[in-house]
């Protein structure tokens, strides 16, 4: 009964092409925001904050990042892990290397570092296409990953091999170190994911953004038409790998503080985030927060059900869930090969013609 | 001749045996890519799964025993028996032909006419779902396999080849293992070779490769080709899981082989057979001459982790289908 656009008159092209051009939505989309900015904080522990809803916002950016690359510009990458990890290791260089400087300046500035990385990186896409392109991509995660095992300079020269993120405020509360709340975890990973969505949102909606769908959908055509194609798959190599920059600098600083690059970015990290893409949803931003938020609570789902109702072992649940993630990812890829967001518009659809659907 | 030089000789002659097992694995990725366009990024995972099926049958494993033992609460593991290594090996073959089936069946069957990216995502849900059952069936810890095959340095290359250098060189040191593997890659090569054009399934296959509709035209089944090829694609992963089992143990690692086969595949083009074995050589000579002259002395070593991918990268700018691939030809 809410959900139409009927009676929801437009008086001018700028409401006419807005984000979300239903009233419905609008409310949905404001809800959402003020319950997360205002309701969550008070009630969040730091099992909830550390188990779910932390890697959860920052997935979310990572796949969002992915997101721009894959699914709206058409390039696959497997290098995601690496990328993350330049991310990490750029922000503990800025961090420890100018300790006055506020941490939220060294994440942007560790994005804009990983853009850099990835638009290298992203240069073979001229010429590789397809498969041969996402084989190449795997060249930039073990190239990567094996530079912060082997360069000591990236992590300090300490023992170890480890990073650790030291102790960061802002605005007077800890967000980084031992010693942080949970809810201000929770609260800086929300404001970047916040900042990125839009900042994705109205990329894609606009010249960018088309120029990219154009390359994806075919790039001789594009070109044709008057796209250039350099300067679409590297912003688009660029852009992406500042958001999954971002994403890795909030991993190794604000959620794990601690971390050891062949660990946290390896390539089961690349093929975690491609996963949350598919899943959720090629080419939209409702995808990717979709593809995060179930392959995060898959397996705690899992293991609250295994190991805690059941009573089975551990390393048992985790084969299952092996086991449980591959055929969900053939499942899904047979069944709805766009994701939980195609559901999600055909829901959308249904709910618009609702009762009359002629 | 220096023994600094024969040294070299010596990495490039272990290169090159370390290039078939990879050739072995990229075998089984143009095998399926050429038939149904698939790229099957689970080949590594089907080794894998091959070697362990190989040993459970082979020490008379109960498969899911730990499963079963957890949801029953019983405590079974093994049948008490010793199957002989030739009757598990053809157990395993009929293993992987079911599997072969199965994956048609439920899996690729519903996805024809996908994009290729859609297939390929699909094999990496495969391969998960693999290791998983795998793990399931089998357990997770490390095995080692006892086919009998010989392994260590080869005395008898090594006593020939010393008279070559001076007082400090002492011969070439080379695996048996990697002698055998070589021995068996080209057997292999060669059956599939004369498989393909010699008999009437191996002529069915390379109609449904060079073009799918024709090939259904004069009466060709699709789906029993793609089958028959899954089937051998499974066949050529458990010669390489065996090979590279005997290597290292049948452990995890062994289904990151596939990573590795990547590379071999790009230099040699996704459709060529030749291509895999040539670009498994070249693969395996350079990154161990590069480990040995610079990874190893300036870089810090393991640079045999990204070397193949780099070298892979770089060659592709200039020849983007490979050394051996067809040219692509892009239309509008």
């Amino acid at each position: 009964m809410l959900y139409r656009e009927a009676g929801d008159f437009k008086t001018s092209y700028q409401a006419d092409s807005q984000t979300f051009p239903i009233a419905f939505d609008r409310w949905r989309y404001w809800a959402v925001l003020v319950i997360a900015f205002c309701v969550v904080p008070f009630f969040v522990n730091a099992y909830w904050a550390n188990a779910i809803l932390v890697p959860f916002l920052i997935y979310a950016i990572a796949a969002i990042g992915l997101n721009i690359l894959t699914g709206y510009c058409g390039q696959v990458s497997l290098g995601t892990g690496g990328f993350m990890a330049v991310g990490a290791y750029a922000c503990y260089k800025l961090m420890t290397s100018f300790p006055d400087v506020s941490i939220v300046i060294h994440i942007i500035l560790a994005g804009g570092i990983t853009a850099a990385v990835g638009a290298a990186f992203g240069l073979p896409s001229l010429r590789i296409k397809g498969f041969y392109l996402a084989v190449a991509t795997l060249a930039a995660q073990f190239f990567l990953v094996w530079m912060f095992n082997k360069v000591s300079w990236f992590y300090n020269y300490s023992a170890s091999g480890q990073i650790n993120a030291p102790e960061r405020f802002v605005a007077g509360i800890a967000v980084t170190g031992p010693n942080t709340a949970p809810w201000a975890q929770y609260m800086i990973c929300l404001v970047f994911l916040t900042i990125c969505a839009l900042i994705a949102r109205n990329l894609t909606r606009g010249t960018i953004g088309r120029s990219w769908m154009a390359i994806r959908d075919m790039d001789i055509a594009a070109e044709i038409i008057g796209v250039n194609p350099l300067k679409a798959k590297l912003t688009a190599f660029a852009v992406s790998s500042f958001f999954i920059g971002i994403s890795g600098a909030l991993f190794f600083a604000v959620y794990l503080g601690a971390v050891e690059v062949g660990e946290a970015f390896g390539i089961q990290k690349s093929f975690l985030v491609l996963f949350m893409i598919i899943i959720g949803g090629l080419g939209s931003l409702f995808g990717s927060f979709a593809g995060a938020a179930f392959l995060v609570l898959l397996p705690v789902a899992l293991k609250v059900i295994g190991v805690d109702l059941l009573g089975w072992p551990t390393d048992l649940v985790a084969h299952l869930q092996l086991v449980i993630v591959g055929g969900l990812i053939m499942f899904f890829l047979i069944k709805e090969p766009h994701g939980l967001a195609q559901l999600w518009r055909v829901a959308k659809e249904k709910l618009r013609l609702w009762p009359f659907p002629y | 001749m220096s023994a600094d030089f024969l040294y070299g000789i010596e990495v490039v002659l272990n290169g090159l045996m370390a290039g078939v097992l990879y050739a072995l694995v990229a075998l089984g990725f143009v095998l399926i890519f050429k038939a149904s366009g698939i790229f099957n990024f689970a080949q590594g995972v089907m080794a894998l799964f091959a070697a362990l099926t190989l040993v459970g049958i082979m020490e008379g494993q109960v498969p899911f025993a730990h499963l079963i033992n957890a949801v029953f609460g019983t405590n079974i593991h093994h049948f008490g028996w010793q199957v002989p290594a030739i009757l598990a090996i053809f157990l395993t073959v009929l293993v992987m032909i079911a599997f072969a089936w199965a994956v048609q069946h439920f899996v690729f069957r519903h996805l024809v006419g996908q994009e290729p990216i859609i297939l390929f995502m699909a094999t990496i849900g495969l391969a998960y779902f693999l290791e998983g059952v795998g793990d399931l069936m089998w357990g997770s810890s490390i095995r080692t396999l006892a086919l009998g095959l010989p392994q260590g340095g080869s005395l008898w290359v090594e006593e020939m080849t010393n008279g070559l250098g001076g007082d400090d060189f002492y011969g070439f040191f080379i695996d048996k293992l990697d002698m055998v593997a070589t021995l068996v890659a080209l057997v292999l090569v060669a059956g599939l070779v004369a498989f393909a054009q010699y008999t009437k399934q191996g002529r069915a296959m390379r109609a449904v490769a060079d073009d799918h509709q024709a090939a259904l035209s004069v009466g060709i089944s699709l789906s029993y080709i793609w089958v028959l090829v899954w089937s051998l694609a499974g066949i050529v992963a458990l010669v390489a899981g065996v090979m590279w089992g005997a290597k290292s143990g049948v452990q995890f690692s062994l289904s990151l082989i596939a990573l590795k086969a990547l590379p071999v595949l790009m230099l040699g083009g996704f459709t060529s057979i030749p291509g895999a074995i040539v670009g498994g050589m070249i693969i395996g000579v350079g990154e161990k001459l590069f480990e040995y002259t610079i990874g190893a002395p300036y870089l810090g070593g393991a640079t045999e982790n990204w070397f193949a991918y780099m070298l892979a990268l770089v060659f592709l700018v200039f020849r983007p289908q490979g050394l051996f691939g067809e040219r692509i030809i892009e239309r509008v």
